[in-house]
């Protein structure tokens, strides 16, 4: 795992060659503090910034072939390394290392760009072909290594970071005003586009070939589901299923445990990582250390399940505590990570948690991600079917009471009357048709948080809609599949790439050098899944039946059994109060979001008065105030002069005068 | 009497929920949920609001959108739990 950064063309000539790779690597440094490299050649430049984990001695990068037509910058791992290694010995090839660098350079002497296709990881890489002069990049097909990329001048740059292509002569940060639209409706941007005005990322599963005049992007897989008519099919072969979910996740597991320094695995109290720490746990020929998040207020804590769980696992555990102080003391630095403004601070735990890691000695954690998109765990699946089943009676003030049942963890939910909770979840069922159906309660209740988008932000968004570009984006055979797979689709193209892996996920433990493996989202995993017919999958109401099932003599009857607590955090909680940060008080005074221009300075000043005096507990508001917030961090952040302008200073200087 | 109801209830919901003067265009019959003024949490606000506010007890069954989703409907409502107050 490491930081790649590079250019194709001829770069601004204002910066010797060597000099720019070496500025873009210093921005990358925390993803890979064991050593760098960089190579130039006539045309391309590739950097690389290295954290060791295969092959310690002689996996230093950037790489090249015998003959040195290939050369390659990588960041991720192939699991199949091993297997595709003893193939391309087979046939011929001599490898001189044994890391899995090199099999990528033998794979695409022999294939080409399509080399993609029989890796199996988490990758995001750069090839040089010199031969051809031509420069390809790839992203695994889940989305969980970063890569961007920005044209300037006839030149193409790269890197793991945006942070890094800032370092190009040309390259300024510019807000982009639709990507903080989509960001104040989904949570992320929609790929490629970025907050970062002409800077684009590789979307997750897409390369991007680079000649001369000539720049493509295309897509090499995609997640794919059954038409509804076909969705019952294995139906009743329940068991037959289960045990072949159990075997792959094992062996997806046991490919993720390869690795010449120690893995870790995070424990949540959750079900999935239990799952992955459990089969760790009998593969790995040591003792398992396990880590995790608690939180100090019972709402968000899993302490007790966690314990449970690494008790039963015989596991070598630590936790690290997260107040809302440290969540609002680590905020502007997961900003920088994230190099976006964020709607939520449930990042912030999991950088910390990474500090916890790197400072146990590890560099590499299992986790559990990826398992509620793709086995249905999601409360938002189970809202979609109660919305279905209430639109079939639309009348009726018994069936919204089932979505008391929906919320256990939300006590303020379970207060409401069925009139209200009808009103709020029963919404849109005339709706039924809308490929967004299943989300569209969602990203109304986030975008409310567009009540504090200032005019000059609303007129240069003019009519723009959010949601029809999400819908025009969808597949071709997205409307003939079943509505939980739709649902399914929506969070694991959308946001598990544009939010869970990346704001929560990369950037997060990267911030610290640690790097995370999710057995879940293996794609043997993800495409045997999608074959499951999703009654197997949402049982009635409960999620994830068929994993269940399949974890069942893996972990605790008690775990196998209970429901899912969504990972949160404290969110405006973290920001006021006797521990509220300087920044607080400075970034969201008037003058400061006057000068940002892009919210009302009035009304922020109404919502910091809520949360002063603790009010703050909506879902709308807790979004605005994190969204807001986190936007004027990542102004002072990254674009030139936002700093200059200090409110405090003006302010004191007017009562001086 | 309701107009003096009306103009504290929007008070309290332009300062909490609508947050800036230039979309005091709310009407006072605008649905406050499909507006997007309102949120579960935020119903919860407004009727500790309300109890506070006028010392009024609400039930269960009144907390509902027909007493509540609107200006006018929640000052209507207030009026009537009120006078019903004083009258006994």
């Amino acid at each position: 795992m490491c930081g790649i950064a590079g250019y194709f063309g001829n770069p601004d000539a204002r910066l010797p060659a060597r000099t720019l790779l070496q500025r873009m690597l210093g921005e990358l440094r925390h993803r890979g503090p064991d050593g760098e490299g960089a190579y130039v050649a006539d045309g391309a430049g590739l950097a690389h910034t290295r954290l060791s984990i295969i092959d310690l001695s002689a996996g230093a990068q950037p790489m090249s072939n015998d003959d040195e037509t290939v050369s390659i910058t990588f960041n991720g791992e192939i699991f199949n390394y091993v297997e595709l290694r003893e193939e391309l010995i087979a046939r011929g090839h001599r490898f001189r290392t044994a890391s899995d660098t090199e099999v990528i350079v033998r794979l695409y002497e022999e294939m080409g760009p399509d080399c993609v296709e029989r890796l199996n990881g988490d990758f995001a890489f750069a090839i040089w072909d010199s031969r051809r002069r031509r420069l390809m990049l790839a992203r695994d097909r889940m989305g969980v290594r970063p890569l961007f990329y920005a044209e300037r001048d006839g030149a193409l740059y790269f890197a793991s970071e945006v942070k890094a292509l800032l370092q190009v002569p040309g390259i300024e940060a510019e807000l982009d005003p639709i990507a903080l639209d989509q960001i104040f409706t989904f949570w992320f941007p929609l790929a490629p586009r970025t907050v970062f005005k002409g800077v684009a990322e590789l979307p997750p599963a897409h390369v991007l070939i680079a000649s001369p005049g000539h720049v493509s992007v295309r897509r090499y897989w995609a997640l794919d589901f059954p038409d509804a008519a076909d969705a019952r099919r294995g139906e009743r072969d329940e068991a037959g299923i289960a045990e072949e979910v159990r075997a792959l996740l094992i062996d997806a597991t046991r490919i993720r445990l390869r690795s010449d320094v120690p893995v870790g695995a995070y424990l949540s109290g959750g079900l999935d990582s239990s799952i992955v720490a459990a089969i760790a746990g009998r593969l790995a020929p040591e003792r398992l250390r396990t880590f995790s998040v608690r939180f100090d207020s019972a709402e968000f804590d899993e302490t007790e399940f966690q314990l449970e769980m690494a008790e039963a696992l015989g596991t070598d555990h630590s936790a690290v505590l997260c107040r809302p102080a440290d969540i609002g003391a680590a905020f502007p630095s997961v900003i920088r990570h994230a190099e976006r403004p964020i709607l939520r601070t449930a990042p912030a735990p999991l950088e910390i948690l990474s500090g916890l890691v790197r400072d146990e000695g590890f560099k590499v954690v299992l986790t559990g991600e990826g398992a509620d998109e793709v086995f249905g765990g999601y409360d938002i699946f189970k809202e979609a079917k109660l919305r279905r089943f209430c639109a079939r009676q639309p009348e009726s003030l018994r069936r919204p009471l089932l979505f008391r049942r929906l919320y256990p963890y939300l006590p303020k939910l379970q207060a409401q009357s069925a009139a209200y909770l009808k009103a709020f979840f029963a919404t849109d069922l005339d709706a039924a048709g809308d490929p967004l159906f299943s989300h569209l309660p969602r990203f109304r209740s986030t975008a409310g948080a567009k009540l504090f988008f200032s005019g000059e932000l609303k007129r240069s968004l003019a009519d723009y809609d959010a949601l029809d570009e999400l819908r025009s984006a969808l597949p071709e055979n997205f409307t003939r599949w079943h509505p939980l797979s739709q649902a399914q689709y929506l969070e694991t193209a959308y946001l598990l790439p544009g939010y869970i892996l990346s704001s929560q996920g990369d950037r997060m433990a990267m911030a610290n050098a640690v790097e995370g493996r999710f057995p879940f989202l293996d794609h043997r995993v993800v495409e045997m899944a999608a074959r499951i017919p999703p009654a197997l999958k949402l049982r009635g109401l409960t999620e994830k039946h068929i994993l269940r099932k399949a974890a069942e003599g893996l972990v605790p009857p008690r775990m196998a059994a209970r429901p899912k607590q969504p990972y949160r955090a404290p969110d405006s909680a973290s920001f006021f109060g006797d521990t509220s940060p300087p920044y607080v008080e400075r970034l969201l005074a008037g003058p400061a979001v006057a000068a940002s221009g892009l919210f009302e300075p009035r009304a922020v000043e109404k919502l910091v008065a809520k949360g002063r005096n603790g009010s703050i507990g909506g879902f709308r508001d807790n979004a605005a105030l994190t969204g807001i917030l986190s936007t004027q961090l990542w102004r002072e952040a990254f674009v030139p002069g936002a700093r200059q302008i200090d409110p405090i200073s003006i302010i004191s200087r007017q009562k001086v005068a | 009497m309701n107009s003096a109801i009306m103009i504290r209830i929007r008070g309290f919901i332009e300062e909490n929920f609508l947050f800036r003067e230039d979309l005091s265009g709310l009407a006072d019959s605008d649905s406050l949920l499909e507006n997007g003024v309102m949120d579960s949490t935020g119903i919860l606000e407004l009727v500790a609001f309300l109890e506070t506010e006028f010392s009024i007890q609400m039930s269960d069954a009144e907390i509902v959108p027909d007493n509540l989703d609107s200006i006018a409907s929640i000052a209507s409502y207030v009026g009537r739990k009120v006078s019903t107050a004083l009258a006994a």
